[in-house]
């Protein structure tokens, strides 16, 4: 153990007024992105896009009455991205020079012509107006801006509260906070900026009665949204009842596998929903493109998917959405210049559409007679190259109001889960395993005590065939993570993901417990 | 303002010794902080990805990222930056001296240390450095077109799906401190992987090496691997879910005992975290934990593992070995929980947590191996089941290692010695303990073979828990 430290929340210095951020501009960007594209096509590019980022990071961990890491970074430079003869290129530089980035828009045109050494189906993009324009994140505070008096002041509070609640014996907590300003330039007239600004806060208590001991961790979902989104979850008046759920698990029965009816509170449900619907319609990933990596989907081929594939119900209905306020996933347009979308994956039950980009549109579009990209098109960094993304994908809630106490009230024998824990899903998105944070016995329509060792396995379209109550607007979240990996070179997307509360029939629960000394 | 980078990179794309030297002098002299570390990241990737049988993306990028730990008195903070103007630079060291001043004590922080010696290690190659996007470019088409001809050659009808990934990296890492301690080291590293995938659709298979040495890596032999693996995996049928006998090939038994690195770390085994806790308290230091053919060690200089001779802190990685014979000899102290605890640091990490509460380190981490091939292997197995790799390995519970995961791109029965059909992929939910008490042999591990340090190995009853359709 840590020797025991004298908590000293450090006062707040100064006082930050609130702010409204307009729009940052940097102020070489529109130049340099200019000068790549120019150099780009002097080269024999056909179509050339410039992406400059700057991306600052802050970080703020601890751990009970110390911080445990608090790190701040920037990130600078750009990527250009070019098609010679239908074959894509990529370099990136942090040498924000005008030399520099010609000459990198130039090693992208030689890997162009590398790729076009083994091309057999060149590529072909959707049309798109260009755009010109700046858009910004809605928020009330600049999160990273916030003195980090103020941050430490809260996740302390927070450690305490939850400290005082008796058999705990350790408290995590922390704060991620990101500004991301992003030019894209294209050769087709495209030329917009745009500022992201985003906020997640984390807590995870660990209890112990000196035999056993039980970890909690609250979800707390990332959002686009400044400083106030933080202050709303009011993270040290909620401590002490999060840590207590810890607690409680001391005292949990583990559970006896078998099939059980499934109640999953949204806070579980989003992480499902992300990995057994929003990954296999990825297109890229039905077409083979991630084959080597991520794997490929069941939602495959698409001849056979599109208005054809029952993936459940009527009562589900799976929106791909870019525009919904405070998730992640918001822009006012992909990284081609796209404006965001929204449109139906799933309605009634029947699988509709793909994820795009602009490259992807056309392998389907007979089939969806949509010719335009749904604006799918994204990359982490100004280092990497952008590719197909996924937006946010929510299950849209039920027209009555059903609330989770009416689903817990019909149901006579079942488990509900709250929040995620392990998961895990084979590469073509079949089969999967999800646990969580806490589990409730249901018995006959009343939560009958505490249980533990749970994990739902399953196989995605039974899975969902089997889903047959669904919580209506009031009981709808939006859950979400910063971290959603994908591609060669990997890279992480931001993504949120809505969903009322949902009870599936017949679902199989193994135990996790295994005792092995 | 301006905003540009004043600092022009040579044309190997990342800093040099001397040039590395004089900027870490230029950050250490911005700072009035009572300690300060500087690491440096500096260099370039080439990676070249293929899908459909054509390179898809690729890209070339150089980079160099500066972070910078001030300590306050026992107040610490870092920043991070790759903008490397003088101005950007001290406004990166200020904002850290800042947060450190901001930040309450840690009593956990340990001081920087002196200047160290470090073991001369070469894991830099040429080959990997200046792989260029046309011979990235060529060693795709290898694999594609090897493959392919394995696939004609079979006679099969439409034609393969091929995928894959290759990736080279060259650059230097530095750190630096204000009490002299200066370290620079220059390491490259390139991986090639690629998935075959029948028109079908029922059949799959994968190969994949890595290497800081471009040279050693064969593209022709990963594509008729994955090629063959694909050929072979075509209709699978469905057999029993429960405990089977399995060979995990290197790259599938790297998978799951790379978990025993997560385990080594001390405070965690002795504040009850983790599966070398001992039930009701202390640890299992001293105690057999695995069969006794299993051994563990740590030495950057192993020509199978080429580690890089220094940690994030400056501090020399050494020779340890964890596991001897199943016996756990050795856990990895921290320098802050060594100091505590009155014993040899192992590794550095001390302050703000880093003393322990993380997982260990596993980056020079190698599984002794035995004598036989994975061939033979397969020729002494009565009834089993032959993994390639798995996929989503997930821990279920870290007292036990218990992982889930799934078999992928190649799942054979074995009878009588022989791969006889292709079966469906199991989701699998198995405690590494266990598996690691259940060894009936230990392969040879063959980097140049299998781009992995693992060695193959048959363990029994590894429990397969449920039947996966996807391919």
């Amino acid at each position: 153990m840590a020797a025991a430290a004298t908590i000293a929340v450090p006062r707040i210095l100064t006082a930050s007024p609130p702010t409204i951020i307009k729009s940052w501009r940097e102020p070489l960007a529109d130049d340099l992105a200019l000068e790549a594209l120019n150099a780009a096509r002097e080269a024999g590019a056909q179509y050339a896009d410039a992406r400059i980022g700057r991306y600052r990071r802050q970080q703020l961990n601890t751990r009970e009455h110390q911080i445990t890491g608090v790190s701040d970074s920037e990130s600078y430079g750009i990527g250009v991205r070019t098609l010679v003869d239908g074959s894509w290129g990529f370099a990136a530089t942090a040498i924000m020079t005008k030399d520099a980035v010609a000459q990198c828009a130039r090693k992208a045109v030689r890997l162009s012509r590398a790729a076009k050494s083994t091309q057999r189906r060149p590529v072909e993009l959707a049309p798109v107006t260009p755009a010109k324009g700046t858009w910004t994140t809605p928020i009330k505070r600049d999160p990273v801006d916030v003195p980090i008096e103020e941050k430490v002041a809260l996740l302390f509070a927070t450690n305490e509260a939850a400290l005082k609640v008796a058999k705990i014996r350790f408290v995590t907590s922390g704060l991620q906070l990101l500004r991301e300003v992003k030019t894209l330039a294209t050769t087709e007239g495209t030329l917009i900026t745009q500022t992201f600004i985003r906020s997640e806060a984390s807590f995870s208590a660990t209890a112990s009665d000196g035999q056993n001991v039980e970890s909690y961790t609250e979800e707390l979902p990332p959002r686009s949204q400044g400083w106030e989104y933080i202050e709303e979850l009011n993270m040290p008046a909620h401590a002490a009842e999060w840590a207590q759920v810890a607690v409680e698990k001391l005292s949990a029965k583990t559970v006896d596998a078998g099939k059980y009816d499934l109640i999953l509170q949204p806070t579980n449900l989003w992480l499902t929903i992300h990995e057994s619907i929003g990954h296999p319609t990825e297109l890229d990933r039905a077409m083979g493109f991630e084959a080597n990596f991520a794997g490929t989907s069941f939602v495959n081929p698409p001849e056979k998917m599109i208005n054809k594939l029952k993936y459940g119900q009527p009562l589900m209905n799976i929106q791909g959405d870019r525009t919904q306020d405070h998730s992640v996933g918001l822009c006012a347009w992909d990284d081609e210049g796209v404006p965001a979308d929204k449109w139906l994956i799933i309605e009634k039950g029947i699988f509709k559409e793909y994820q795009t980009t602009r490259e992807q549109a056309a392998w389907v579009a007979p089939l969806t007679g949509v010719k335009r990209s749904h604006g799918c098109s994204y990359a982490d960094s100004w280092d990497a190259v952008q590719f197909q993304r996924m937006p946010n994908v929510s299950l849209l809630p039920s027209e009555k109001d059903t609330s989770l106490n009416d689903i817990v009230s019909a149901t006579d024998r079942g488990i509900m889960i709250r929040n995620r824990g392990s998961w895990s899903i084979d590469h073509q998105r079949y089969n999967f395993s999800f646990s969580g944070q806490a589990f409730y016995e249901i018995k006959g329509g009343k939560v009958a005590g505490m249980l533990k060792d749970v994990a739902y396995q399953a196989v995605t379209p039974v899975f969902w065939n089997s889903m047959d109550m669904i919580g209506g607007k009031s009981s709808y979240w939006l859950g979400g993570t910063f971290s959603d990996g994908k591609g060669e070179p990997s890279q992480s997307n931001s993504i949120s993901h809505g969903c009322p509360p949902a009870r599936f029939r017949d679902v199989n629960i193994i135990n996790t417990g295994r005792n092995v000394g | 303002m301006t905003i540009k980078s004043l600092y022009q990179q040579t044309a190997q794309q990342f800093l040099s010794q001397s040039e590395a030297k004089s900027l870490c002098d230029r950050i250490l002299s911005f700072s009035k902080a009572d300690e300060t570390r500087v690491n440096i990241t500096s260099g370039s990737t080439g990676n070249t990805r293929f899908a459909g049988g054509q390179v898809t993306t690729s890209g070339d990028t150089a980079n160099t990222t500066v972070t910078v730990l001030c300590t306050v008195g026992k107040k610490r903070a870092s920043t991070t930056t790759n903008v490397l103007d003088d101005e950007s630079l001290k406004r990166t060291v200020d904002l850290a001296v800042r947060l450190a001043r901001l930040s309450p004590d840690d009593p956990e922080i340990m001081p920087e240390l002196g200047p160290q010696q470090y073991a001369n290690i070469q894991n830099y190659f040429d080959s990997t450095a200046n792989l260029s996007p046309e011979q990235r470019a060529a060693a795709a088409k290898k694999c594609i077109e090897t493959a392919e001809g394995v696939w004609k050659g079979a006679n099969a009808p439409g034609a393969l799906f091929m995928a894959g990934f290759l990736d080279a990296q060259a650059g230097a890492t530095i750190v630096a401190n204000s009490k002299g301690l200066f370290a620079y080291h220059r390491s490259s590293r390139v991986s090639l992987s690629n998935t075959a995938r029948t028109p079908d659709g029922t059949g799959s298979g994968w190969a994949g090496a890595n290497a800081r040495d471009w040279s050693i890596i064969d593209p022709v032999y990963l594509g008729r691997r994955a090629g063959q693996k694909a050929v072979q995996s075509r209709n699978p049928v469905a057999i029993e879910p429960g405990l089977y006998t399995v060979v995990l090939e290197p790259a599938a038994a790297s998978q799951l005992v790379g978990q025993v690195a997560g385990a080594l770390n001390a405070r965690n085994a002795e504040e009850g975290r983790n599966a070398f806790s001992q039930r009701g308290g202390g640890t299992k230091l001293g105690s057999k934990v695995f069969d006794e053919r299993v051994t563990f060690y740590a030495d950057p200089s192993d020509p199978e593992i080429l580690g890089d001779p220094f940690d994030g802190e400056g501090f020399p990685e050494g020779k340890f070995t964890y596991i001897e014979k199943g016996v756990l000899k050795q856990l990895q102290y921290p320098r802050f929980w060594a100091d505590k605890k009155g014993v040899p640091a192992t590794m550095g990490g001390g302050g703000g947590g880093r003393g322990g509460g993380g997982g260990g380190r596993g980056g020079s981490l190698r599984m002794q191996g035995g004598t036989k091939s994975l061939e033979q292997l397969i020729a002494e197995t009565e009834r089993g089941v032959l993994c390639t790799h798995f996929f989503y390995t997930n821990v279920l519970d870290p007292r036990s290692m218990m992982l889930t995961g799934i078999t992928r791109d190649g799942t054979f029965l074995i009878e009588k010695g022989k791969i006889t059909k292709p079966v469906k992929n199991f989701r699998f939910n198995q405690s590494i303990v266990q598996m690691l008490n259940n060894i009936e042999e230990i392969g040879k591990a063959d980097r140049a073979e299998t781009g992995s340090t693992a060695p193959p190995m048959r363990v029994r009853d590894f429990n397969f828990a449920s039947l996966s359709d996807a391919v």
